[in-house]
């Protein structure tokens, strides 16, 4: 397990440097984004107003307050990924994005996207919206505001994580090798407990 | 009646779901710690020290630990010489948790099923839930409150099996269901589980379950030596902290039973994630509020 320190934007380089279980921390630009923003995108065909190539985008619904013209960070969490699955090969191909941050993981064609296109999936630590907070410095802006709290958000982020390649551009898929995992455990488990299948 | 004055119930309810948000209780921070020691996986060490990192921030900056607010429940223990108007209660009860998410300020997730139009409130029909319960020589109000979030919530189950099935299927389907939420429930928390009753109080018993402080094991000794059982066979997964991989897959399996239909054996499960937030108050016939967990 290697511990990684990354500037954004990610090259194809750093990318596929990253192996499954390693940590990265990273500073540099962080994208927000969610179910609607994505609608938005890829069904209602709208290309975004800000290159997002060589960048990150975490799954969010961020609290922010609006003073004047300027956006206050209040609260900003992580959402579970798997709903927005659908979207993140076009995400990663038309518009170069690096890396994915969310919590649950995506499934079989997004992998195939990171394998292909070298990207990876960063996943955050749910539930620890407190630390995210804390390491987003500024929203530096947000794009497509009628849409907030699914909007497009930029973010400056300095040491942003612990964050674990769950999913990395060679083909494996952490999650997935841990619930395999599980299920050769489970026969020996059901003994144990005297359960009768 | 005794003259009550229920803007004390009021400041109470908003009191406790400002603190349950910000301040985790310190039965689960010592089991996270103890959880911590337990593990040996490299990455399911980094999960639990950003767990840390984040208690710590809440700590130090009186914030949300989760931006999931979820949505609020008040459990009731109503001692046998309070005054009270169940009325009142209920209506201030609304009110506080309304008061909190508006003046804290947080994120409201509360919302109508049809439309999904969401008041910011954290309230509306139906809501809060208000769990009551009577305890004897008792003369205060005891207030449990559950901000409850939907990472964890979405994944509870329940079943009505047969008595055919035995204690058998109960112990499968708690397993299972550790195996198919996977990452989803954000562990390792404690997984609560209830057995008996009917089909609406087999759920409130794994509700129940949930709440109990970790580390205090069920009054008897057989449910209790079930409950260690589970837990040692959901750590022997593998699944780990956020189904990274690792040893602890759980805080604490939790039992809570009652008799059921001599034709039923029903089962629910209610996940809590890691993030195991709860607040207590005791409210005393003279005004007096004491905060604990």
């Amino acid at each position: 397990m290697a511990t990684h320190h990354l500037q954004t934007p990610f090259s194809d380089n750093v990318i596929r440097q990253l192996h499954a279980g390693d940590i990265v921390y990273f500073n540099g630009t962080l994208f927000g984004i969610r179910d609607l923003t994505q609608i938005y995108m890829f069904d209602q065909n709208h290309v975004p107003p800000v290159s997002l190539a060589g960048m990150p985008c975490i799954h969010t619904a961020p609290s922010l307050k609006k003073i004047g013209e300027k956006w206050e960070k209040i609260c900003v969490g992580t959402t579970t990924s798997t709903r927005m699955d659908r979207f993140t090969p076009a995400l990663i191909a038309q518009y170069g994005v690096k890396a994915i941050i969310g919590k649950g993981g995506l499934y079989e064609g997004s992998l195939k996207a990171m394998q292909e296109y070298a990207a990876v999936y960063l996943a955050i630590v749910g539930g620890s919206a407190a630390l995210e907070t804390l390491q987003i410095q500024e929203v530096e802006a947000v794009y497509w505001e009628h849409l907030h709290p699914e909007a497009l958000y930029k973010f400056r982020v300095k040491d942003f994580g612990p964050l674990t390649v769950a999913m990395d551009s060679h083909g494996r898929h952490l999650y997935e090798e841990v619930k395999e995992e599980t299920r050769r455990r489970l026969p020996g488990i059901y003994a144990k407990l005297g359960i009768v299948e | 009646m005794v003259d009550f004055d229920y803007q004390v119930i009021e400041e109470a309810a908003k009191e406790l779901y400002i603190r349950a948000l910000c301040d985790l209780p310190p039965d689960v921070r010592s089991a996270l710690n103890r959880a911590y020691e337990r593990e040996t996986n490299p990455t399911a060490r980094e999960v639990f020290k950003a767990i840390f990192k984040t208690i710590e921030v809440a700590d130090e900056h009186k914030t949300l630990i989760c931006q999931d607010t979820g949505l609020p429940i008040y459990m009731l223990k109503i001692g046998s010489m309070f005054p009270w108007n169940g009325f009142q209660i209920k209506k201030r009860l609304d009110i506080g948790a309304r008061r909190a998410t508006q003046e804290f300020p947080f994120r409201g997730s509360s919302t109508h099923i049809i439309t999904r139009v969401n008041p910011q409130t954290s309230v509306g029909d139906g809501l809060p839930v208000i769990y009551y319960d009577f305890i004897e020589d008792v003369d205060h109000l005891d207030i449990l409150m559950i901000p409850k979030g939907s990472g964890s919530e979405n994944m509870s189950k329940m079943h009505m099996f047969y008595p055919a099935h035995g204690v058998s299927a109960l112990k499968k389907f708690v397993i299972d269901t550790v195996f198919e939420t996977g990452a989803n429930p954000c562990p390792p928390g404690i997984i609560g589980v209830g057995l008996g009753g009917t089909a609406d109080l087999v759920m409130r018993l794994a509700k129940e379950a949930i709440v109990r402080p970790v580390g205090q094991r069920h009054h008897d000794p057989d449910i209790a030596a079930m409950e260690e059982e589970l837990e040692d066979a959901i750590n022997s997964m593998g699944r780990g902290p956020m189904g990274l991989g690792g040893d602890i897959t759980t805080l604490a399996v939790h039992i809570e039973t009652a008799y059921t239909h001599i034709t039923q054996n029903p089962i629910a499960i209610n996940t809590q994630c890691w993030p195991a937030r709860r607040s207590r108050a005791h409210v005393y016939p003279d005004g007096r509020i004491t905060y604990g967990y």
